[in-house]
């Protein structure tokens, strides 16, 4: 998409000059070296997720495997229960997903289109959530969650994490951007508040609905603190913890390890592929992450 | 004419109240709730169930006084101090590469620099734990076949979190490297251009225009950073349980032990309370250094 949309940087006058060859070739070969290095770890764990066990440390290493096998990944599947684990997080992820855009969507565009004094005082609230992450507040906020008939069940994983000022910002940004006139003529025309905001203005923000579902379903598929604290049955596990404990076991079953792995970053580097753009354009200025 | 506008929007009450509804119960539930009662559990010694006795300042005076505290407090400064200026470069680094005119295949990079974000914590964890295993890593594999001698990645406490502050580092930089990205792609052309008249060299000018432009971007990026990686707990967890031992155990993870593994949750709740306050701390400094710096 940079290539696409020419950054102002690129319409330099001398860019293309015959004398820039040297810098292009200095350039480019200083970004691919440092794609490799971005790029080797991951691969050299996939590669290493279709070797068969025996092989896995038998010295001398080789980058490809010698006998290509899936065992790692029927053994992660058959043994370990990771059926259920995804959908768990599955689970976990689309529902927080969607409630956190519900809830975003209509804080942002209160934030955005009506000037009453509380809302600026709700705003500063909002904002001081990033500053008041659930790490600064762990063990009273599993009191209230348990309190609240929550703990060990997913429901007490999704619904702490619904409330987000990244995702709420982003919306408000958004909405201050439409103009004044559309709420007015929908007004005139006599159409509620509410119906403006669901009918008129939410198909608007399209791209922002796609651009926070991506990163609120990334964020809780890869959650880890909260939903250990909260799940205490294996049969509720997220994906995260269940590969922790293979982890924190006492010998590590790596070739489990690597299939399990390596199985529970699929679906997100799927949907990253699908909605790339979403991600690579995302409008992040308002600076925020969770 | 916009403030007549405003005027007439005040009228409005109940269809902002009932838009804001979902996150201010949230908000009242899971912020102030706990916050209130955290502050209140950390001048007891509650333990989750039963009654919550008053004991006054004891958990912070005991806190003040545990030698397993302050290693994690500076482990944690430790970490931090080394993760937030390598990401910084890194991330600054790519983006720059990314938005720059001479380098080619961008688009293939940029995917590959990015891939990383989707990775969690533990996984990100796992893949650097397996590239830096002791008897059986890429790296030590790499370091003998030299001629050298196999490194003690695991069970050497400062190479153990050396492979975190890694691990760190490659998975921070995706994110980061957007915001530049997006930072970069605004730094007005025209600066650029009298540069060239004046005959300046591309470090000149990524320092006398580049660097004060994106300046904004950077103040947020490093604050931001700042603040993830002093509450980093799974890729910890996922390299090596914040071992060997206990010596790498960072300031969340010992909250965590306190209050979890050992049920206090009084003591958890004064700990908590100092990493907010740190945390605060840091973010005021921050933002004053980057006001002053902006005026």
């Amino acid at each position: 998409m940079a290539v696409a949309t020419k950054p102002p940087a690129l319409r330099r006058p001398n860019a293309g000059k015959v004398g820039d060859v040297p810098r292009k070739l200095g350039a480019s070969t200083i970004m691919w070296l440092l794609a490799v290095v971005y790029g080797f770890p991951g691969l050299w764990f996939l590669l290493s997720s279709f070797k068969p066990a025996g092989d896995l440390f038998s010295y001398p290493l080789t980058m490809f495997p010698k006998h290509w096998t899936v065992s790692g990944y029927t053994q992660a599947w058959t043994q370990f229960d990771v059926a259920r684990y995804f959908l768990n997080t599955l689970m976990v992820a689309t529902a927080a997903t969607a409630l956190t855009i519900v809830a975003s969507a209509a804080a942002g565009y209160a934030l955005a289109m009506y000037r009453n004094w509380w809302l600026k005082i709700f705003a500063v609230c909002i904002l001081a959530t990033t500053m008041l992450p659930a790490e600064t507040i762990l063990a009273p906020l599993f009191v209230v969650v348990r309190d609240l008939g929550l703990y060990n069940s997913l429901s007490g994983v999704v619904v702490p994490a619904v409330i987000t000022a990244t995702g709420t910002f982003m919306f408000r940004q958004f909405f201050v951007t439409v103009p004044n006139d559309l709420l007015e003529a929908a007004r005139i025309d006599g159409a509620s508040e509410l119906k403006t905001f669901l009918r008129i203005m939410l198909p608007l923000a399209r791209p922002i609905i796609l651009t926070l579902a991506i990163f609120s379903f990334q964020w809780r598929w890869n959650d880890y603190l909260w939903p250990l604290i909260i799940l205490n049955d294996p049969k509720q596990f997220t994906l995260q913890i269940g590969v922790a404990s293979i982890v924190g076991a006492q010998n590590v079953n790596w070739s489990v390890l690597l299939g399990a792995s390596v199985l529970s970053m699929l679906p997100l580097i799927a949907i990253y592929l699908v909605f790339q753009k979403y991600v690579m354009n995302a409008d992040l200025n308002a600076g925020l992450k969770d | 004419m916009v403030a007549l506008t405003r005027r007439k929007l005040n009228h409005y009450t109940a269809a902002p109240l009932l838009m804001i509804s979902i996150n201010l119960v949230l908000f009242l539930l899971f912020f102030v709730w706990p916050a209130v009662i955290g502050l209140n559990y950390s001048f007891t010694s509650y333990t989750g169930v039963g009654t919550a006795p008053y004991v006054g300042l004891a958990n912070y005076q005991r806190l003040v006084d545990d030698p397993a505290f302050y290693a994690s407090l500076l482990r944690t400064l430790i970490y931090t101090g080394s993760v937030v200026p390598l990401t910084f470069v890194a991330s600054l680094g790519t983006a720059y590469l990314l938005v720059s005119p001479y380098t080619k295949g961008k688009s293939v990079a940029r995917v590959i620099f990015f891939l990383p974000w989707l990775i969690s914590p533990i996984i990100a964890g796992v893949i650097w734990r397996w590239i830096f295993g002791e008897n059986f890593g890429l790296v030590n594999f790499v370091i003998t076949e030299l001629g050298g001698k196999a490194l003690p990645w695991q069970s050497n406490a400062n190479l153990s979190l050396l492979v975190v502050i890694i691990a760190a580092t490659w998975t921070n930089t995706a994110f980061n490297m957007l915001l530049f990205i997006a930072a970069l792609k605004n730094v007005p052309t025209a600066y650029y251009e009298a540069a060239d008249l004046d005959g300046a060299g591309s470090w000149q000018k990524f320092r006398r225009i580049t660097l004060p432009a994106i300046a904004p971007t950077s103040f947020i990026v490093v604050l931001l950073s700042t603040l993830h990686t002093m509450k980093e707990y799974g890729l910890i967890v996922a390299v090596n349980a914040g071992g060997p031992g206990t010596e790498n155990n960072l300031i969340v993870q010992y909250i965590y032990n306190t209050g979890f593994k050992r049920a206090q949750i009084g003591y958890a709740s004064a700990a908590s309370f100092v990493l907010l306050l740190i945390l605060m701390v840091i973010a005021v400094v921050q933002l004053l250094a980057g006001r002053r710096k902006g005026s």
